[in-house]
């Protein structure tokens, strides 16, 4: 059965509104959905049951007023790498297991002011490294769809959440597919901005060149949404663009006729199931009728991507988690002196993937071997963007599948890191480039799972992307759910 | 070919303990994932200029004017060990 908290924000907020129902009473939708069902999801780290009830309270006494912003009584989830003011926010780590923040990030502030509220924290993999949660230190989350498989990841549990109705929306990071891969895995929406459209102030650094605050949502219009609240210039985070805040909904409903889409070429090789191939593909012939024209693209060097960012994240993680050294916050593991205690702690306290990308990192930055490695990635990030002005001048949307896969087995792939990186191969070019990109569900596959279809657009266009996405979601008209709910 | 890494070295510099195990493991699998981000040199010519940011900004400046920050107490509220108003850690120099 259709519950409140299985439904959009959008209707949501014209349910509010209307005075149809109360924040309050969807509010409790969305813990009774959590009681149901978290015990094996396993999306949430941290509920916030106090806070939320006195934030819907409020939410109601404005939205009664007449002055509640659109976001305003919408429960919302935050994924546990974005920092909240008097809540613990653990990464998904023991180092941060017993860390609380004494402040907000600037997206979570923006919301809190607009009347959002917060349901908890979610599960995610350890300082946001993985691509299948299954590298948080506090287990890992069950997709919805199918609890023996992941949900993506790294914010594995904000997709799950907005998947099995616990949260209406959610926040996640995306620094080489970390929105986009689980919302795909999870057959939700899932839209990574422009890198620095949405302030990084407060996200808990991984790679400070690539991550993005990204959104989670059941529709195209509530991505737009949400992105409204939270886009525009911070001056708490110097690459910050200076973008004025924008209501993203304005043109969503003005069609893609005469646009020009272009389907990528490498994104339909060996190694993408049929299944996702097929979706896709389905999906693609939508839009002649929709009056765009459809062309085929090269992105030449997204294998090259891959490789990249595989030495330029890790290199920046390597330096951006050298604060975790017990002295200001966090576990400490004593030792004779500051150097024993540090490397001591740091033993104790990170998983074994943040362990790998850090000795990767510092290998790839040190001495006779930063020319050989971190330089030339970051010439092959030239290349990418290259890639994708020559792609641009002949094309306005870019379109391929979002993940290779669908939802895979937990434990599949826990003991091949490089099968595991793999999964990111069509997301990370727009984190090297900066550009906006977004998963939205294209169906099912013959498993019943879901299938991601990626749209790009280039800098700050998420107008054009957000108008494009809505179109084909309609046309697509997926309105599949998984089982669990329906058992609830 | 994979590639061969001084994995204590690495370690040293990371400030990361490693158990013997922790260390085998590390040591062939960075060696295949190398192996496999050693292909940016295949198109990394001496022509293409680097890219540290993807929308590169420059002298991003503000007003110098004091503003509110985090109280003492506040920066101190997560240490794992304090003295008064300071961070304590176990001694830094060795001690004649």
């Amino acid at each position: 059965m259709t519950e409140l908290c299985d439904l959009t924000a959008t209707e949501l907020e014209r349910m509010l509104r209307a005075g149809e129902t109360s924040s309050v009473e969807i509010l409790a939708s969305c813990r009774s959905r959590i009681d149901a069902v978290d015990d094996r999801v396993k999306a949430f780290l941290a509920r916030t049951d106090d806070l939320a009830v006195d934030q819907a309270a409020a939410a109601d006494a404005r939205i009664a007023a007449g002055d509640a912003p659109a976001v305003a009584g919408i429960p919302l989830a935050l994924k546990d790498v974005l920092s909240t003011a008097g809540v613990a926010t653990t990464c998904g780590s023991r180092i941060l297991e017993t860390y609380v923040p004494p402040y907000d990030c600037t997206a979570w502030d923006r919301l809190r002011a607009d009347g959002s509220v917060l349901l908890g924290k979610t599960n995610c993999d350890e300082f946001a490294m993985g691509s299948s949660n299954e590298n948080s230190a506090f287990g890992p989350v069950h997709n919805p769809w199918d609890l023996s498989t992941v949900p993506g990841g790294s914010s594995g549990g904000s997709a799950a959440a907005v998947a099995a109705g616990e949260a209406v929306w959610a926040l996640g990071t995306d620094t080489g597919g970390s929105v986009r891969q689980p919302a795909s895995l999870s057959g939700v929406v899932g839209l990574k901005p422009t890198y620095g459209l949405v302030s990084r102030y407060g996200l808990i650094a991984f790679a400070s060149s690539l991550d993005t605050v990204g959104t989670f949502t059941r529709s195209v219009r509530d991505a737009a949404s949400l992105l409204s609240c939270i886009a525009g210039k911070d001056p708490l985070d110097a690459t910050s663009l200076d973008t004025p805040r924008r209501d993203y909904t304005e043109r969503l409903e003005e069609g893609i006729a005469g646009l020009r889409f272009g389907v990528v070429r490498e994104a339909f090789g060996e190694g993408v199931e049929p299944g996702v191939r097929d979706s896709v593909r389905a999906a693609v012939d939508r839009l002649d009728g929709l009056g765009a024209s459809v062309g085929e693209v090269s992105l030449p060097h997204t294998d090259y991507g891959l490789s990249a960012y595989y030495l330029i994240a890790p290199s920046e993680a390597s330096s951006n988690l050298a604060r975790y050294d017990g002295v200001r916050y966090g576990l400490r593991v004593d030792g004779s002196d500051s150097v024993e205690m540090m490397t001591k702690t740091r033993g104790a306290g990170f998983g074994a993937e943040v362990k790998r990308r850090i000795m990767l990192g510092t290998y790839a930055l040190s001495a006779g071997y930063y020319e050989a490695y971190y330089g030339q990635a970051q010439k092959v990030r030239t290349l990418i963007i290259r890639d994708y002005d020559a792609a641009f001048a002949g094309f306005d949307v870019l379109v391929s599948p979002t993940s290779p896969t669908t939802a895979f087995p937990i434990g599949a792939k826990v003991d091949d890191p490089l099968a595991m990186y793999l999964n990111d191969v069509f997301t990370i070019p727009a984190n090297l480039s900066g550009t906006p990109a977004i998963s939205i569900p294209s169906g099912l596959d013959e498993k019943g799972l879901p299938v991601g279809f990626q749209l790009t657009a280039p800098v700050l266009e998420e107008s054009r992307l957000l108008r494009a996405a809505n179109a084909l979601e309609q046309a697509i008209g997926f309105d599949e759910r998984p089982a669990l709910i329906a058992a609830v | 070919m994979a590639v061969e890494i001084d994995i204590e070295h690495v370690a040293r510099l990371a400030r990361l303990e490693l158990t013997p195990d922790e260390r085998e493991r590390l040591r062939a699998q960075l060696g295949v994932i190398l192996e496999h981000a050693a292909k940016v040199g295949e198109v990394a010519t001496a022509d293409v200029p680097p890219t540290a940011y993807a929308i590169p900004r420059s002298n991003v400046l503000r007003p110098d004017e004091p503003s509110a920050s985090l109280t003492t107490e506040e920066v101190l509220s997560n240490a794992p060990d304090r003295e008064g108003d300071r961070f304590k850690v176990p001694r830094i120099a060795e001690v004649e």
